[in-house]
């Protein structure tokens, strides 16, 4: 499930907290020195290699509009961070700001320790892949994918190699002759990531890049992204979306965005099973978010804290200290609930209100009764023992204490 | 006027209920429907097609009456003819080819570096297609003229001759009409420039391309239709251009227009006058005849570029 899990070289990227970046600049001689083989591209991972991409109070303000606060991430050599937020929280204003398209307010932006703040885009070598492909209308497939190299004066034949070899990794070797306008989307974007493979980047951005094709066409090329991550084992990667899929199946750790602020950064499967704040949580996996009070004092992750919902007192587990009596939300993923006949011991008294078949699973929701209001959604696989639409329910929590996490934006 | 019958003879049709069939109606409602084209056509004869039939009439006819090609053969054989042909091929080529170098450069900076005030200089460019064009003759005379500015302030400080004296020169001519006819060249590139995405561009930077390489590989090629459309319209205008060279009156700049006004004003030539206005008609044709030409083979193959 998560693409981390299979990459070696995600174990040289251990989840760093945003804030603790101070280390990052004064070991950039240790990278120099390593980087004794291979064209410009650093010698393998070691805990002196300064990251990839270091991003250092990063600040962008459009006259009085703030699209990007005090941005902090490391992304390192070989891993895949995907930036993961609604629409208008900054995400490509941060790829901007790396790629040398916007100017910062504030803020530093290093690439293998080099500062290129405050470079010009051309001279930073870094491949950009945008959502709307943006190839060059009146260049045929091969001479797009052959632009880079142009660009930096590669021998002929060297060029015609790699743009071979650039069309063969993202399978339209057969096109290279074709122009954009005689290709499908998804061969468009295909070709964008071909042309910004070509010049070898060691960082490559990628902003929603699947966003424009329809559902079949995505699962598809999200599938060849990830043989294509595996192939690109020393890339670093930053892939900007809003949709939760991509996320989890492509990155090693995940930024949460909202409101031009990075909320939450941690590794794929931690931030999906044990997201520490209620927006996460809503966001990656559309948690249901049910508020519990807090039965007693108790410690992050301490194994002994209890909840109360309604009438019921079930174990939980805190993503941070609370307090006895404090309201917070336990998160539940809806295929994690299940439904029961009303009144059946230990569940939540709910109404049903409704339910969609998906296929797979059936998508129900219901109205908690107490507290009241609260809408719980909760997949099944058959409605078989399902009572019928407006009537009593019980929801079951389920066996494994569900996270539990500050209510709003509270940290 | 003669031009109403002649033209609109195969028009009138006094009598449709006769030619229509039974049904009546269809024909009847299409006979109406073409009527509608009768006015567009009675203007077009009236006010074009006719004095133009006359002038190519009367430039067969000599000054004695006789009827022939020797006032052709006078016209086009005389040096003063095929000077001021070659006047204004020249000027109109170099000044077109001044529009749209210094339009696209133009433009480019227009539609892309962001300055303050590039909106304000947008509507400039709108403002100056609505002016006459002997005004920048105007202007120029004020500025580089003999008792013009430029000379004026030459003289407060010692220098004895008239420091400027190119505004007599064909070069003057070339120079003024770039500068009014380089607007038409930028509307139509600005216009095609507004529909580049910015991310184009973008990626292009990224990929290694420095802001000469972009404007050149990327933009340049983009630019083609519309620097096809601006350039021939300026090639078009400033052949026939008569206010810019009569202000300036540039000495032994003689273009084809002026030879018209100079041989039916002042000489009272008509029938020679005649001559070189067919010509100069004739050169025009031909010229939007290869545009339009060249214009529906690139505009063809680019429908798909655009998009
Ligand atoms: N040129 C600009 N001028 C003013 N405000 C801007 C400009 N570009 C972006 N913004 C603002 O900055 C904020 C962040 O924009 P950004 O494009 O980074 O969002 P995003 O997270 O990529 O959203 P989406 O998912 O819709 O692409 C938005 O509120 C946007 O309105
Ligand atoms: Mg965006």
């Amino acid at each position: 499930m998560n693409a981390g899990a299979t990459k070696p070289a995600s174990a040289a990227a251990p989840p760093r907290p945003a804030a603790s970046v101070e280390d990052a600049p004064h070991i950039a001689g240790a990278a120099e020195t390593a980087a004794g083989t291979g064209a410009g591209v650093p010698a393998g991972p070691t805990p002196t290699t300064p990251p990839a991409i270091d991003i250092t109070g990063l600040t962008v303000r459009y006259g009085q509009v703030t699209a990007l606060e005090a941005f902090d991430l490391q992304v390192a050599r070989g891993e895949t961070v995907a930036l993961l937020g609604p629409s208008g929280s900054g995400k490509s204003t941060v790829l901007k700001a790396v790629a040398g398209f916007l100017r910062p307010t504030a803020g530093r932006v290093r690439l293998t320790g080099r500062d290129v703040t405050h470079e010009a885009p051309n001279k930073r070598g870094i491949g950009v892949v945008v959502q709307n492909y943006a190839l060059f209308p009146h260049m045929r497939v091969a001479d797009n994918v052959a632009f880079g190299l142009r660009a930096r004066r590669v021998p002929r034949a060297e060029t015609a190699r790699r743009v071979a070899e650039a069309l063969e990794m993202v399978g339209m070797a057969g096109y290279a002759r074709r122009y954009p306008r005689e290709l499908s989307g998804g061969q468009q974007q295909r070709v964008a990531i071909a042309r910004a493979l070509a010049i070898r980047p060691p960082v490559l951005l990628l902003d929603e890049p699947l966003s424009a094709l329809d559902a079949a066409l995505r699962a598809d090329l999200l599938g060849e992204l990830q043989r294509l991550r595996a192939d690109l084992p020393d890339v670093a990667i930053m892939y900007v979306t809003h949709d939760q899929t991509e996320a989890l199946a492509l990155a090693d750790r995940i930024a949460v965005m909202r409101d031009a602020r990075l909320v939450d950064l941690d590794a794929t499967d931690r931030l999906y099973r044990r997201p520490p704040s209620e927006f996460t949580a809503a966001f990656l996996g559309a948690a249901n978010l049910i508020p519990a009070q807090v039965v007693r004092d108790c410690a992050d992750g301490a194994g002994d804290a209890q909840a109360r919902v309604g009438a019921l007192t079930v174990p939980a587990d805190p993503a941070r200290a609370f307090r006895a009596g404090e309201t917070a939300m336990l998160v539940a993923r809806p295929h994690t609930l299940g439904i029961e006949a009303a009144g059946a011991d230990g569940t939540l008294p709910a109404t049903l209100t409704g339910s969609q078949w998906r296929g797979a699973t059936y998508r129900l929701t219901c109205l908690l009764d107490e507290p009241s209001g609260v809408e719980v959604r909760c997949d099944v696989a058959t409605m078989d023992g399902v009572p019928a639409l407006g009537q009593p329910v019980g929801i079951r929590l389920p066996a494994d204490p569900c996270v539990l996490v500050p209510t709003g934006t509270q940290r | 006027m003669t031009a109403t019958a002649t033209v609109a003879a195969p028009a009138p049709n006094p009598d449709p209920p006769s030619t229509a069939p039974k049904p009546g109606r269809p024909h009847a409602q299409k006979f109406v429907n073409s009527l509608w084209i009768l006015p567009p056509l009675l203007l077009v004869g009236g006010f074009f097609l006719y004095p133009l039939a006359l002038v190519v009439k009367q430039s067969f006819i000599a000054k004695d009456g006789t009827v022939g090609l020797g006032v052709w053969r006078e016209t086009v054989d005389s040096p003063q003819f095929t000077d001021a042909l070659w006047h204004t091929v020249k000027i109109a080529v170099l000044s077109t080819a001044g529009c749209l170098v210094l339009g696209f450069f133009l433009a480019v900076v227009l539609a892309f570096v962001p300055f303050p005030g590039a909106r304000l200089v947008s509507r400039l460019v709108d403002t100056i297609l609505a002016f006459p064009s002997f005004l920048i003759a105007l202007a120029f005379t004020f500025l580089y003229g003999t008792a013009g500015v430029v000379n004026a302030m030459a003289d407060e400080l010692g220098a004895g001759q008239p420091l400027v004296g190119f505004l007599y020169s064909p070069w003057c001519v070339i120079f003024a009409e770039v500068t009014f006819y380089t607007p038409f060249v930028m509307r139509p590139l600005l216009a095609a420039f507004a529909l580049v995405p910015r991310d184009r561009l973008q990626v292009a930077a990224s990929l290694g391309a420095g802001p000469w390489r972009v404007v050149t590989r990327i933009l340049l090629p983009e630019a083609v239709p519309a620097l096809a459309a601006g350039g021939s319209l300026t090639l078009l205008l400033t052949l026939n251009e008569f206010g810019i060279v009569l202000f300036i009156g540039a000495k032994d700049v003689t273009t084809l227009p002026m030879l018209v006004h100079a041989k039916g004003a002042v000489t009272f030539d008509y029938p020679g006058a005649c001559v070189v206005a067919v010509v100069e008609v004739a050169l025009s044709l031909a010229l939007y005849g290869l545009y339009r030409f060249v214009f529906s083979r690139t505009g063809a193959a680019r429908a798909g570029v655009v998009a």
